[in-house]
């Protein structure tokens, strides 16, 4: 075995400063490689598709997206209810239980709808859609659909992306509408407080503008979500356990970039209401 | 090693010129040299691993050299983007080994994909010749099925009729008759030789069937540790001296194999 195979470090103990210099190195290469990815995944979006694209395209929206919306739902639902549970008390002991609705509604679609939806659609499209095209890459498919002179990211990729990209915000809304259903129900049936002033402090507290702040980031994750789990499918390694990695990574991925899309949107678009509207504070 | 007496007369339409390929420390194609001449069959034979298919793949530029070039009608294709091999690709149909069926769609689908992709929009012309191909490899009637629902020479045998389906001149044929009976082997013998003959398609044919190999080769090479160690007329092969060469053809199992065998 020569010096440069791979496998003859594998079972070899790696001294902590070649350990960081291969990590390091190893994810600068695999981030310019999704970066020319996602580059040639945005100039096909561009393009747009062929009429084979369009029908992945419906398809993989009535996959990932139709029949996600009972899971969304539910567990939008739930989240709702709980959060009025928890932060009843709180409020209560202030006074303000009456603030409820801002609270639920403001959490609800500025925060919980948008990521809650982001990690259960990248929880299905990592297992789904990262598994059908690494089994297309390890059988052959992807390079068969090359050597007809078909551009797999045009072909599969774009259509899957959009699909992504349109279903994200479409199901937050259903997830937003059921959190808040949920958090209606706790307060008003449970809690006790009056279903008129729930109301009128959840329309103070949600201009259009919070309502875009929640679509703006589910757009964001979308294409997040997307993109990651088509570039783990297409790059997935050999065999069943190649494919079964790429969907656990594809999930891990996500779910990171997830979380740190939330926050840079959430400083971003915060700044900016401030920039646009100085007199008016955030409410809460 | 024996030169190719293949008649001089026909062009090269596809040539390697000392290529080399290596996937990390494995040496798969080493310094390799070959002229494949048009309106013929090339067979290429060689032990499992030997770099066959992955010889094919750097055709149509799925692979490309580590050094060396590769050309096609004297263009040279190893340094072209995916969108500059596009109009090659169009021209070359590719049996992939595993077949490489899109799982998502049917049989007639499958067939109908290079047809639609290259912007044939008469339904009724893709429907015609998704049957005719379908005819030719014995298969009428399963448009409507899946990949999934086929047997594993039935989808051989689709991903023969749809890499046949635009007419391209050239098709290469990863092991063609693999996990087929052996008359519907010979079928897909008669039709490799019937492409050539009536629409002039030159054929590059990876094979472990020799039966097959020395029916439908007007060339053959012989692949080992990623070099040519023979090639020449099937008459030629058949009666060459090479140990290498002649327990390939017959079959049989050379000294080290057994040796190993008798350690059980
Ligand atoms: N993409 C790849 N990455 C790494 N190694 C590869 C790749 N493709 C092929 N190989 C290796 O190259 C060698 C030759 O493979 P190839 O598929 O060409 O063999 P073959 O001659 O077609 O064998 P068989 O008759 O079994 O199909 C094998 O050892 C294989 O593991
Ligand atoms: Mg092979």
């Amino acid at each position: 075995m020569t010096p440069e195979d791979p496998s003859s470090n594998r079972f070899r103990i790696l001294s902590p400063l070649e350990f960081w210099g291969k990590t390091c190195l190893s994810l600068v290469l695999t981030l310019g490689d999704f970066v020319r990815f996602f580059v040639a995944i945005l100039a096909g979006l561009l393009r747009g598709m062929d009429r084979f694209g369009r029908r992945e395209m419906l398809s993989q929206m009535f996959d990932l997206g139709t029949l996600s919306i009972p899971v969304v739902m539910l567990t939008g639902f739930f989240i709702g209810a709980v959060l009025v549970i928890e932060a009843y008390p709180q409020f209560h002991a202030l006074g303000l239980a009456s603030r409820l609705g801002s609270v639920t509604v403001l959490s609800v679609v500025k925060q919980i709808g948008p990521v809650l939806t982001g990690v259960m659609l990248a929880g299905r499209v990592g297992g789904a859609m990262t598994a059908e095209l690494g089994t297309m890459r390890v059988t052959e498919q992807i390079e068969a659909l090359r050597s007809m002179a078909a551009d797999p990211v045009r072909t599969l990729a774009v259509p899957r992306v959009l699909a992504c990209l349109v279903m994200t915000p479409i199901l937050t809304v259903f997830s937003d509408i059921l959190g808040i259903f949920g958090g209606w129900l706790i307060a008003v049936h449970v809690q006790g407080i009056n279903n008129d002033q729930f109301w009128h402090f959840a329309r103070v507290g949600v201009d259009i503008y919070t309502i875009n702040t929640g679509l703006i980031k589910a757009l964001f994750f979308g294409l997040a979500i997307g993109a990651i789990a088509c570039y783990k499918g297409f790059r997935c390694g050999n065999g069943a356990q190649g494919v079964g990695r790429a969907c656990t990574e594809a999930f891990v991925s996500s779910f990171i970039v997830i979380l740190i899309l939330n926050l840079v949107l959430a400083l971003l678009l915060t700044n900016i209401y401030v920039m646009v509207w100085p007199n008016q504070p955030p409410i809460l | 090693m024996i030169q190719p007496t293949t008649d001089t007369l026909a062009q090269p339409i596809i040539r390697f010129a000392d290529v080399h390929k290596r996937f990390g420390s494995l040496v798969v194609l080493d310094a390799l040299s070959l002229d494949i001449p048009a309106d013929r069959t090339t067979v290429i034979i060689g032990p499992s691993g030997a770099g066959k298919s992955v010889l094919l793949k750097h055709i149509v530029g799925l692979l490309q050299p580590d050094s060396g070039n590769v050309y096609f009608h004297q263009q040279r294709i190893n340094h072209l983007s995916e969108r500059q091999l596009e109009p090659i690709r169009k021209r070359i149909g590719f049996l992939f080994q595993m077949g490489a069926l899109f799982d998502s769609m049917t049989v007639g689908e499958n067939i109908a994909f290079p047809l639609r992709h290259q912007g044939i929009k008469s339904e009724r012309n893709i429907q015609q010749v998704i049957g005719e191909k379908l005819a030719v490899v014995g298969l009428s009637g399963s448009e409507k099925k899946m990949p999934a629902d086929l047997s594993g020479g039935q989808k051989k045998r689709v991903a023969l009729a749809r890499a046949i389906a635009m007419d391209p001149e050239v098709v290469l044929y990863d092991e063609p008759t693999t996990g087929l009976d052996p008359i519907r082997a010979d079928v897909i013998n008669e039709l490799i030789l019937k492409l050539k003959e009536e629409l002039k398609v030159t054929g590059i044919v990876v094979t472990h069937d020799m039966a097959s190999a020395f029916k439908v080769a007007d060339q053959i090479v012989m692949l080992l540790n990623g070099k040519i160690i023979a090639q020449g007329t099937p008459q030629q092969i058949k009666t060459m001296e090479n140990d290498d060469v002649r327990h390939f053809i017959e079959g049989r199992a050379n000294a080290a194999d057994l040796k190993a065998l008798h350690r059980l």
